[in-house]
């Protein structure tokens, strides 16, 4: 189970065939055991990694830090789920220290989220304060390592 | 004296060959220098000719060593090793396979297990001694059974036993001159492995001849159908066995160079008095990053060994389809596949497929004389290269059927 996960977090295209043949498992064992961690949530999504920039589309990124006045009932619920509804945030998390929920933000332009930032969240009742870190640049994403060095080669023939 | 020029007499004279030992000239090359040499001069080629895994070090172990290189870490460690290293073994075996090797006097560190097998050997035979070499195995067993002045004693193994050794393979072989029975499971080149049951066969023939077990180990991480079990677990085998493994194939530390020798204090003392003599001690920076990844690198090898798996089984099942029969390897990274069926010697077959689709095997007979109509091929690299290695392999085959 968690070796099918294990292949399709590094390649959402893996067919059931090709797993199959990786584990050892038939191929309606594969494909039944992907429908049951789709029908269970456990699979959420299947995504690409796209690098934007190169199609000449750039975003800007911002990491947000959010403190915020607790809900008497709802802890950090209610204030989390208000925010994460708005299409420009790609993540939010509630986190330990100095602040409460960080939230990444994306958008066309510097401005563009700067101006999300100050009418959309820092406004909302509940919001006490915003720091915003803009991206300036990526070096890893979702476990791969965006710089390209190539890897050294191995001699081709060793005994 | 002369003075000035020499005389053509002089320089012909000098003939620097007959100053090479008659052991060494007698020596053939490995088998892999030649097709090295061929593989060097092309391009685009897809290799599953490597010996080594494909991953890098993990960073936290090359992060190890760079701190320790920044805090000045450059002087020579005791002869037998970093103490750290030492015990960190000695704990992480007795972990592992519950055997008890004393931190100073039971453990060995060397330059890779390649010095561990040649202190071995020169540490345990005198002249003329046999040791037991049961084949196909990796190249370097027999010239350095040789240079310690012992006479090897082949032993061949089959595929139809799964490449096993077995007691009446060994038993013939035995003469009043055998000393050691060397083991290497798992198996370079044909990823055979020994079970318990197996090993437990040879051990009665071990005691009633009073032979030393030389047992190279290095693969011993990467098993897939249950855990490997080594020589020296069996009942009364740990005193008469030597343990020998690394850090090259488990942690993908080739060129670190770091093995070691568990066994005996009498038997590890007298490698290390050779080893003293000759390295010294292995590399300083290279013990530092195998003490980190002693400590730290556990989830690692576990998730190497899960993607060597599946590119075994995706490798060996594309075997199946190309019709090249190959037993189901069990351990290390290699496939060994027959190739009796195209009429083609190894050598055949390897040089042409080389030259024809630009995919490089290794010929199963430079691994000894029984590994003749196999061939070595290493699936420690990408899936993707696999498939393509494999795609080429087919369209040679088209070819020989036309």
């Amino acid at each position: 189970m968690n070796e099918i996960l294990e292949i399709l977090e590094d390649n959402a295209k893996a067919t059931s065939a090709e797993i199959a043949v990786l584990l050892g498992m038939s191929e309606e064992e594969v494909s039944r055991k992907i429908r049951e961690l789709e029908e269970s949530g456990v699979i959420r999504k299947y995504m690409t990694m796209i690098n934007w920039d190169k199609v000449g589309e750039g975003y800007v990124y911002a990491v947000i830090e959010l403190k915020v006045s607790l809900h008497r009932d709802k802890g950090y619920d209610t204030i989390a789920e208000r925010i994460a509804r708005f299409s420009e945030v790609q993540s939010v998390r509630l986190i330990s220290g100095d602040h409460d929920l960080s939230a990444t933000i994306r958008g066309r332009s510097m401005k563009n989220v700067a101006f999300f930032v100050t009418e959309k969240i820092a406004t909302l009742e509940g919001v006490e304060s915003t720091c915003t870190h803009f991206v300036l640049r990526s070096y890893k994403e979702h476990g791969v390592i965006l710089y390209g060095k190539p890897k050294p080669k191995r001699l081709v023939i060793t005994a | 004296m002369t003075k000035g020029k020499l005389s053509m007499k002089e320089l012909l004279a000098w003939q620097p060959e007959t100053h090479v030992s008659a052991t060494v000239r007698n020596m053939p090359p490995s088998g892999i220098r030649k097709f090295f040499d061929i593989v060097m001069s092309m391009e685009d080629v897809i290799s599953l000719g490597v010996g080594e895994p494909d991953f890098v070090t993990p960073w936290h172990i090359r992060e190890a060593c760079i701190y320790s290189l920044e805090q000045g870490q450059t002087s020579y460690t005791s002869n037998n090793g970093l103490p750290e290293l030492r015990e960190g073994l000695s704990e992480a075996v007795r972990r592992d396979i519950g055997l008890d090797y004393d931190p100073d006097e039971g453990v060995l560190i060397t330059t890779g297990v390649s010095e561990a097998v040649d202190l071995a050997f020169r540490a345990t035979l005198n002249r003329g001694d046999e040791v037991i070499v049961p084949q196909p195995c990796y190249v370097a067993y027999v010239p350095d059974i040789i240079l310690a002045g012992g006479v090897p004693r082949v032993v061949a193994t089959e595929l139809k036993e799964k490449f096993k050794v077995r007691p009446e393979d060994i038993e013939p072989a035995i003469t009043e001159r055998t000393r050691a029975l060397l083991l290497s499971y798992p198996n370079n080149p044909t990823g055979a492995v020994m079970t318990r049951q197996d090993l437990e066969d040879i051990a009665d023939l071990v005691v009633e001849n009073d032979l030393l077990v030389i047992s190279d180990e290095v693969y011993d991480k990467l098993t897939y159908c249950g855990k490997h079990t080594s020589f020296a677990q069996l009942e009364g085998m740990k005193e008469r066995t030597v343990l020998l493994n690394g850090f090259s194939k488990s942690y993908a530390m080739t060129g670190w160079r770091i093995g070691y020798a568990l066994g005996d204090p009498a038997i590890v003392g007298a490698m290390t008095k050779v080893h003293q003599y000759t390295m010294l001690c292995a590399p300083t920076m290279a013990q530092v990053a195998a003490v980190e990844a002693l400590r730290r690198g556990n989830s690692e090898i576990e998730s190497m060994k899960r993607e060597y798996d599946r590119r075994r089984r995706l490798f060996v099942s594309e075997l199946e389809r190309l019709g090249l029969p190959c037993f189901e390897p069990d351990g290390a990274f290699y496939a060994f596949p027959s190739i009796e069926g195209t009429g083609l010697s190894s050598e055949e077959f390897a040089e042409r497929l080389l030259m024809d689709q630009k995919v490089a095997v290794v010929p199963g007979n430079v691994f000894g004389d029984c590994g003749e109509g196999f061939l070595r091929c290493s699936y420690a690299t990408s899936r993707e290269e696999i498939l393509e290695a494999v795609d080429r392999i087919e369209l040679f085959l088209d070819g020989l059927r036309l």
